[in-house]
């Protein structure tokens, strides 16, 4: 193995996640993006630094911003001479951005990075039909004005209604919601379970925030100070009156109802990541190192696995190669695309049959302590910009196991397209 | 920033000749201190006698001042420094007054006057202490009548002082210079040895580490400014909703912006510990976090009288002894220890209707000042306190226009001050300069009336 070093995560900044068409409905990913950063860099001072590199992504973006980071850097006071390159894995763009930062502080290829996301519902690119793109193009390469007329002739109104970009999964035509209604039965979640989960997602996010657990993790903006999906006073018997929303064919089996399943929001978050030297050399705290990740993909199209499961399988192979157990982590942080999809995972480490039949194991994962899990809200509470989610929760867990040397933090994000990361945190 | 259309009226050519037509105040356009801009525009003339005055004329001169004892009755001048070192009885005043007094018709725009005597409480001698609180009330009234932007302020030594001390040059730079634009009938007093003065004086605060409160906005986002300006590195601190405001700000002045409620059990703490992680040393505090809460006391409630108690006064005497018994904050270079300025009030000093718990907090922060002076010497160190007056903020602009404008005429520069002017005066007494000067409540208010 090559020589490595540590990548330390040295701190992290958000803006509040606001629910689409609200607060930011106004606000692009490059201005949610910027306004991030702008955060990160007055927290530590980065004011004129070159940075290694700067990596990020949105799952929903226009055209134009094919160089969204760049162009979000460039309107920072960072040194305009630090690159920048957009990531996309869907809602694991975030973990890997992140992830391959660390790699590269880990060889020395550089020594100081952030990494992030933002997404934006408010401000998703609408675009026109494919047929009346095909005609466009066809119009803009005749070379005769006859011919330009004969291919514009073609327009059809039924082409001119916009489109907007769907969740849906491009191959199989069903929402995500309706993926993880399926796997959810599958794996006997009850509707009990899932809102237990949302309601202590909502209340430790909001005692986080009374404690000041975000007051260097989370910088306001336009006005909104705390993540505006979250519902302080949520509680099980509440939620239990919701009517379900996903799964619906399930008849009464039907579990998932809006409020065990994320919002959709907007909102951006960054990661500010530094070798242990260059930490120093800058005065800046060191609270975790980022240890390992790794992906995943599950062959969802056909329904051998569930969409949301990779996780599952990328938390065995990292756990073998680190030779840990569930038993050596102090916090969990698993990202709550639905609460259904937290509690299926969870039931798939702890079944011998799915760890022995899928992941090869000889005996199960184990379990997880619910008291270490999602300590401080996670994306039910938050919501979830789709790529912004990875910095908030490596951004949270940093601060979780910061003063905690050696105590190691989980995370597991899944993400559209049958694909999920896991990664390992250090605190120290 | 509240817009005075006024004050940009009266300095126009037609503004000028209806103003003067009508009778109406003529506030000037005042002279603002600018980096490596000249400090005077013009000659600076000594009157009085005794050592005192050579000392100073030739402090004056070191900075490459244009300094006169006696002056043509047709020459401009930019300053007359009235030294009244040997005064024993109020008759002694009369020579060198009346010197002073054949000068002002001279004075150029933005000119300034500027008394050195010895401090009236100093002496038990009733002869002696008449004749000093004598050129209180004559410096007072000079003010009232210097004109277009002039101003008159007194430099009180205390007792033995040497006049040679450095704070004596360092508060006689800041009276002449455009820092102190808007203070006028007021006293700097120096009572220590303490201090040093710059080599660069553009950059008086180089190396110093500042926290400023309150830095998201107005007269906090000024001194967070000024004080980067002035070459210290500054942690900005302001509660987490105004996080927004207060990054842009850290960003415009290289800083770090901390998000915290100064009225927590561990602020203090909190500020040391970021200072001692990005910096490794702080030398200057500026408390200048405050809010107001008006009712008339008769309609007073607990939440709004203890509420501003709570964040002016008692959140700062929380985190200063947190400060007092830290390390970090106990550094004493070239006999300049720590340093703390905290932000008062005229209505502090003079009350103000429907301000019963501000005035209360803020005449609370001049006792606090008064009595920590002690504490902090011990570290060689200083407190001491600004007092602002009407200044144009986004605060005073939410004021109904009637009051506002009459508020802003009530001081000899019949104009508002601006929030660099608080942060000019509020640098000057972080600056190592003025380490001679301690438990002070200094007032930038143009000589308002009130409290006068």
């Amino acid at each position: 193995m090559v020589d490595i070093r540590d990548a330390v995560i040295i701190g992290a900044n958000r803006i509040p996640f606001a629910r689409a068409h609200g607060a930011y409905a106004e606000a692009s990913n490059q201005d949610m993006l910027t306004s991030a950063l702008n955060g990160l860099v007055a927290r530590f001072g980065l004011q004129g630094q070159q940075l290694g590199a700067v990596a990020g992504g949105a799952v929903l973006k226009h055209s134009k911003n094919f160089n969204l980071v760049r162009e979000s850097l460039l309107g920072t006071p960072l040194d305009p001479k630090t690159p920048a390159y957009d990531v996309q894995m869907a809602c694991a763009t975030g973990m890997e951005a992140i992830g391959s930062l660390a790699n590269k502080i880990k060889l020395g290829q550089i020594d100081s990075a952030i990494g992030g996301g933002v997404d934006s519902i408010s401000d998703a690119p609408i675009v026109v039909t494919d047929e009346l793109r095909g005609v466009l193009m066809e119009a803009n390469r005749a070379k005769t004005l006859g011919q330009r007329m004969k291919a514009l002739a073609k327009i059809r109104p039924g082409h001119l209604a916009p489109q907007a970009p769907g969740t849906n999964e491009p191959r199989t035509g069903l929402s995500m919601g309706e993926h993880m209604a399926v796997t959810a039965h599958q794996w006997g979640i009850t509707r009990q379970e899932q809102d237990e989960l949302a309601a202590a997602s909502h209340q430790n996010l909001a005692k986080a925030y009374d404690d000041g657990f975000f007051d260097d993790l989370v910088t306001p903006f336009k006005g909104v100070n705390r993540d505006n999906n979250m519902r302080a006073d949520s509680t099980v018997e509440k939620l239990a009156k919701l009517s379900p929303v996903f799964g619906r064919n399930l008849g009464d089996e039907a579990t998932m109802t809006a409020a065990n399943s994320t919002a959709l929001t907007d909102g951006a978050a960054t990661v500010l990541l530094g070798s242990e030297e260059w930490a120093d050399a800058q005065d800046l705290p060191k609270l975790a190192n980022f240890v390992d990740y790794e992906e995943a993909a599950v062959d969802f199209v056909d329904g051998a696995e569930g969409l949301l499961m990779a996780p599952a399988y990328a938390a065995a192979r990292m756990l073998k190669r680190n030779n840990l157990r569930f038993e050596d982590f102090e916090y969990f942080e698993i990202h709550e695309a639905f609460a259904s999809t937290v509690l299926a995972q969870m039931r798939a480490w702890e079944s011998e049959e799915f760890c022995r039949e899928k992941l090869g194991l000889d005996q199960p994962l184990g379990s997880i302590d619910r008291s270490r899990l999602n300590v401080t809200g996670s994306s039910l509470a938050a919501g979830h910009p789709f790529a912004a989610t990875g910095g908030r929760i490596v951004g949270t867990l940093a601060k979780l196991l910061h003063g905690k040397p050696g105590k190691l933090g989980f995370i597991s994000v899944c993400a559209a397209g049958g694909q999920g990361i896991t990664a390992i945190i250090e605190g120290r | 920033m509240a817009q005075d259309t006024y004050t940009e009226f009266a300095n126009t050519g037609l503004g000028r000749r209806v103003t003067k037509a009508l009778g109406l105040p003529q506030p000037a356009k005042l002279r603002r201190y600018r980096p490596n801009a000249p400090l005077v525009e013009g000659p600076v003339v000594v009157v009085g006698d005794g050592e005192a005055s050579d000392t100073l004329a030739a402090q004056l001169v070191s900075w490459g001042l244009d300094v006169r004892r006696h002056v043509g009755p047709k020459e401009k001048l930019a300053a007359v420094v009235a030294v009244f070192d040997t005064i024993s009885t109020p008759a002694d005043l009369s020579d060198t007054v009346l010197a002073l007094g054949g000068l002002l018709k001279q004075l150029l725009p933005s000119a300034r006057v500027i008394t050195v005597f010895r401090d009236p409480t100093g002496t038990e001698d009733p002869a002696i202490r008449a004749a000093r609180k004598g050129v209180e009330g004559l410096t007072r009234s000079t003010a009232h009548e210097m004109r277009a932007g002039g101003t008159a302020n007194g430099l009180v030594l205390s007792e033995d002082l040497d006049v040679a001390a450095p704070s004596v040059a360092g508060g006689l730079r800041f009276l002449l210079s455009g820092r102190s634009a808007f203070v006028s009938g007021q006293f700097l007093t120096v009572s220590s040895v303490n201090g040093a003065l710059p080599e660069d004086w553009s950059a008086p605060l180089q190396n110093q580490v500042a926290v400023v409160t309150g830095a998201a906005r107005g007269i906090g986002a000024a001194i967070a400014k000024v004080l980067h300006r002035d070459g210290a590195r500054v942690i900005l601190v302001d509660v987490p909703a105004a996080g927004e405001q207060l990054a842009a700000v850290a960003n415009q002045v290289g800083g770090t912006a901390l998000q915290l409620d100064i009225t927590a059990e561990d602020a203090g703490e909190r500020i040391l510990e970021h200072a001692q992680q990005h910096y490794g040393r702080l030398d200057i505090v500026v408390h200048n976090a405050g809010i107001t809460r008006d009712k008339l006391l008769a309609n007073m409630d607990a939440s709004r009288w203890d509420s501003v108690i709570a964040v002016n006064i008692e959140s700062q005497l929380r985190m200063n002894r947190a400060f007092l018994s830290s390390e970090l904050f106990n550094r004493t270079e070239d006999s300049v220890g720590p340093r703390i300025v905290s932000l008062a009030s005229t209505s502090g000093i003079a009350g103000n209707r429907g301000q019963t718990n501000y005035a209360a907090s803020k005449a609370g922060v001049i006792g606090m000042v008064s009595a920590a002076s002690a504490q902090l010497e011990a570290r060689h160190g200083t407190i001491n306190a600004v007092a602002p007056g009407f200044i144009e903020t986004e605060m005073t602009a939410k004021m109904p226009m009637a009051t506002r404008e009459v508020a802003r005429r009530l001081n000899s520069l019949n104009q508002g001050g601006r929030p660099e002017d608080v942060a000019e005066t509020v640098a000057y007494l972080t600056s190592p300069a003025a380490a001679g000067t301690s438990g002070l409540t200094l007032r930038v208010c143009g000589q308002n009336l009130i409290g006068a």
